[in-house]
């Protein structure tokens, strides 16, 4: 069975174990939902007492949020693996297992317990960005869906990356691993607001160490139809959600040092 | 079937994580078969099964019959041979009744069975045993043994076992490699290392060959050994 | 009995949680960093929504505001979403039972063992904030995204009286989830949705002088205003007087209900427990 298809397997076999216990997965899915959707009272709150905020308006700063929460649902899905990895896999032995199976370690971790009550988080994101069509009255032509599917597939492989990352430090050491949510949900936080509104020093991290800027600001810019406030050329939108794909092959290739490192040491 | 023993933190575990391509040794040369462990991982653990004592490769939630299933893809197993197989292994350990239950029900002796059913449905050439027994009663640990011998005699499956029960070792293993201190102590069959301690009670303790020689359990044939290579058991 | 001799289980029970949980410090720094993001995300949000606007109007300044987010990341662990994870493993593995034999109050038992661990948490935390948003920040120059002094002296010992208060009342709504804990044996439906309720309604999501006007009162006659809003509120004198005083009564009049409503359950479920065997 090629690799892909083992892929959905795998996740198919996460699901049904999780399936077993339907009342408990919907009562997490609908946690997960009312936790990750409690960010939305902010917004909603804010712009009712303020109006706007430097220019922009609510509609526009759904279309931030939606966008963002949606790739984040997506890629802490596909990253459990790696952020469990120290605190669960290397510990009872389970990463030593799939090293015993004769399938890239990477496809195996992705597909390693997908938990679905991360759906909770996909569904408040597109109900956030179904408010955004509305309020901020977008026109979604094929061009615009074209940029927002590339964003959104950008934002993904950012978000793992940063996973990715966490499960690499793992093999260094198994404490103060949550140090990487500041990048995870810090950056959901963060680029759920036009970057624009933030001091520059936040913005130069954000587009260039962190490059949340590519994947969720520039794109929705293009989309908008607006021009930055930072003079960005309008195209840039584009393409820079590639900046999320460099950074993705970039955690890979800590990962494979981290890879190394294990290999040398055991556990 | 190799019986690779030795004291505690001795380097078993190890060394069977190098062979199975886990660790990559500081030095050396490893080669199973003309492939590297490490360096050809996919290629080699395609061809290896691997038994950790207590704990299971199989999914915690779901039905053993799945997890057999599930592994049959990964292993990309042909689906007529894997049935044939399956069918086989579930007949020889009694896992008949277990196929529909989920691992976390079963009890331990209920688990290592159905382990090892699981390492063996890819039919690979080498098995590793790493403390199969541990902590199973004692018909679970005779099935295990009995099993486990048949698997190399009628399919000529290599095994390579390590483990802290001796009778296990007495029982099984053909040839018996210890280690001490990173080192090989012995490389030679069972009564080799009985003859051995034997000498070395006649010539340090002075006592002439008599019956009690032949009477030492395997313990005690073990752990006398140890001590003469001043490898303590931890 | 003497007062003392009265207490001295208590006094005992509420140390030795204490000064055990002060042990865990890797927990402590690991998630300290992360919060000093998070906070200075929400500030940096906040600072981007006044900054435009009429600032004069809103209901807390934007120093005020920040100083909540500061206060309000310090004081995390007050909220009370989750039960006490020695409780649920004192079910879990029977040892409950032993607490009918013990010559004190189960809930009292229960209760200052709960303060002791919440107060553990709470401490060390709120120190290391405010030294990094009090002391730190306008070190650096930062002044204005620091943690700033309370309103005056009186409005810093309401303050701590309230936060006192606070604690109280979060241990007397850990109570409750204990309680909810060991008569189902499955807390966690429970637990995912009281997080997002106490989040919102404590004030540590947005200062609830933030929420909107109509939404008012309410909001600050509901029981988690005085985990953290209340408190808040003194400590920037927004509530000066005899107003902090009426908030100080709020806090004690849910402490009161709380703790006779978890009384009452307790004794329920404990009878039940026996019943069972359990």
């Amino acid at each position: 069975m090629g690799s892909l298809a083992l892929f959905a397997r795998l996740v198919m076999a996460s699901l049904h174990g999780q399936a077993r216990y339907p009342a408990s997965a919907l009562m997490l899915t609908l946690g997960q939902f009312l936790v990750t959707g409690i960010e939305v009272i902010t917004v909603w709150a804010l712009f009712h007492r303020f109006g706007d905020v430097q220019g922009w308006r609510i509609g526009e700063v759904a279309l931030f949020y939606g966008l963002v929460n949606c790739m984040f649902a997506f890629a802490d899905g596909l990253g459990r693996g790696f952020d469990v990895l120290g605190t669960e896999l290397v510990r009872t032995g389970t990463f030593d297992r799939l090293l015993l199976r004769p399938r890239p370690l990477a496809l195996q971790l992705m597909g390693h317990d997908f938990r679905i009550n991360r759906l909770g988080r996909l569904l408040q994101g597109l109900l956030v960005l179904a408010y955004a069509t509305v309020q901020a009255s977008i026109t979604w032509t094929p061009a615009s869906i074209l940029v927002a599917l590339f964003a959104l597939a950008g934002g993904v492989a950012l978000f793992l990356g940063i996973l990715v990352l966490q499960g690499t430090l793992s093999f260094w050491t198994t404490e103060s691993l949550e140090i990487a949510n500041v990048l995870t949900y810090g950056g959901v936080e963060a680029a759920q607001y036009p970057l624009a509104l933030y001091a520059r020093w936040f913005r130069l991290l954000l587009t260039f160490a962190v490059p949340l800027a590519c994947v969720a600001y520039y794109p929705v810019l293009t989309i908008l139809g607006k021009p930055d406030p930072l003079g960005a050329p309008a195209w840039l939108g584009m393409v820079s959600p590639l900046a999320g794909f460099v950074f993705l092959a970039a955690a890979f290739g800590a990962w494979q040092i981290g890879l190394r490192r294990y290999s040398s040491t055991g556990s | 079937m190799l019986g690779f023993i030795g004291p505690n933190g001795a380097g078993k575990s190890t060394t069977i994580k190098i062979l199975a391509g886990i660790l990559r040794p500081d030095g050396g040369r490893v080669e199973i078969d003309g492939r590297d462990p490490f360096a050809d991982r996919e290629r080699h653990v395609a061809r290896i099964g691997v038994v950790f004592g207590q704990r299971t490769q199989l999914w915690w939630d779901l039905p053993v019959g799945d997890g057999f299933t599930l592994l049959r893809d990964i292993y990309r197993v042909d689906p007529r041979r894997f049935a044939r197989t399956r069918d086989e292994l579930v007949g020889l350990l009694h896992l008949e009744r277990l196929l529909d239950q989920p691992v976390r029900q079963l009890s331990l002796g209920q688990r290592m069975r159905a382990e090892i059913a699981a390492a063996l449905l890819h039919e690979p050439d080498i098995l590793f045993l790493d403390e199969p027994t541990i902590g199973l009663d004692a018909p679970s640990k005779l099935a295990v043994r009995d099993f486990v011998r048949r698997a190399n005699r009628e399919r000529g499956t290599t095994v390579l076992l390590t483990t802290h029960d001796m009778h296990d070792v007495e029982a099984l293993a053909e040839r018996v490699i210890v280690i001490g201190h990173g080192r090989v102590l012995a490389d030679c069959a069972v009564e080799g290392l009985r003859a051995q301690v034997a000498t070395a009670r006649r010539l340090n303790d002075g006592l002439p060959e008599d019956a009690e020689d032949e009477g030492m359990t395997i313990e005690a044939v073990i752990t006398r050994f140890y001590a003469m290579h001043g490898a303590a058991e931890a | 009995m003497a007062p003392h001799e009265l207490v001295r289980p208590y006094v005992a029970a509420f140390a030795s949680r204490f000064l055990q949980m002060l042990q865990y410090r890797t927990a402590a720094y690991a998630g300290f960093a992360t919060q000093c993001w998070w906070g200075g995300i929400k500030v940096m949000v906040l600072a981007a929504f006044y900054g435009g606007a009429a600032a004069a109007s809103m209901p807390l300044s934007l120093a005020q505001a920040i100083t909540y987010t500061w206060l309000a990341q310090g004081l995390l662990a007050l909220l009370p979403w989750l039960g006490d994870p020695e409780v649920a493993q004192a079910v879990r593995s029977g040892a409950v039972a032993y607490d009918r034999l013990r010559p004190v109050d189960a809930y009292a038992l229960w209760f200052v063992r709960s303060a002791g661990w919440v107060a553990a948490r709470v401490l060390p935390r709120v120190a290391l904030m405010l030294v990094f948003a009090g002391v730190a920040l306008p070190l650096a120059g930062l002044d204005e995204w620091a943690w700033q002094p309370p309103a005056g002296v009186v409005a810093g010992v309401g303050f701590l009286v309230s936060a006192l208060l606070a604690l109280l009342l979060s241990t007397s709504f850990v109570m409750l989830l204990n309680i909810v804990a060991a008569a189902s044996l499955n807390e966690r439906g429970i637990n995912a949705l009281a997080g997002p309720i106490v989040i919102v309604l404590s004030g540590n999501l947005l200062p609830l002088s933030l929420l909107p006007d109509a939404w008012q009162t309410t909001l600050l006659l509901q029981p988690l205003a005085g985990v953290m809003d209340i408190p808040a509120r003194i400590y920037f004198g927004q509530l000066g007087g005899a107003q902090a005083l009426a908030g100080l009564g709020l806090q004690f009049f849910w402490i009161a209900l709380s703790v006779a409503f978890g009384r009452l359950a307790m004794g329920r479920t404990m009878r039940r427990l026996e019943v069972q065997g359990g």
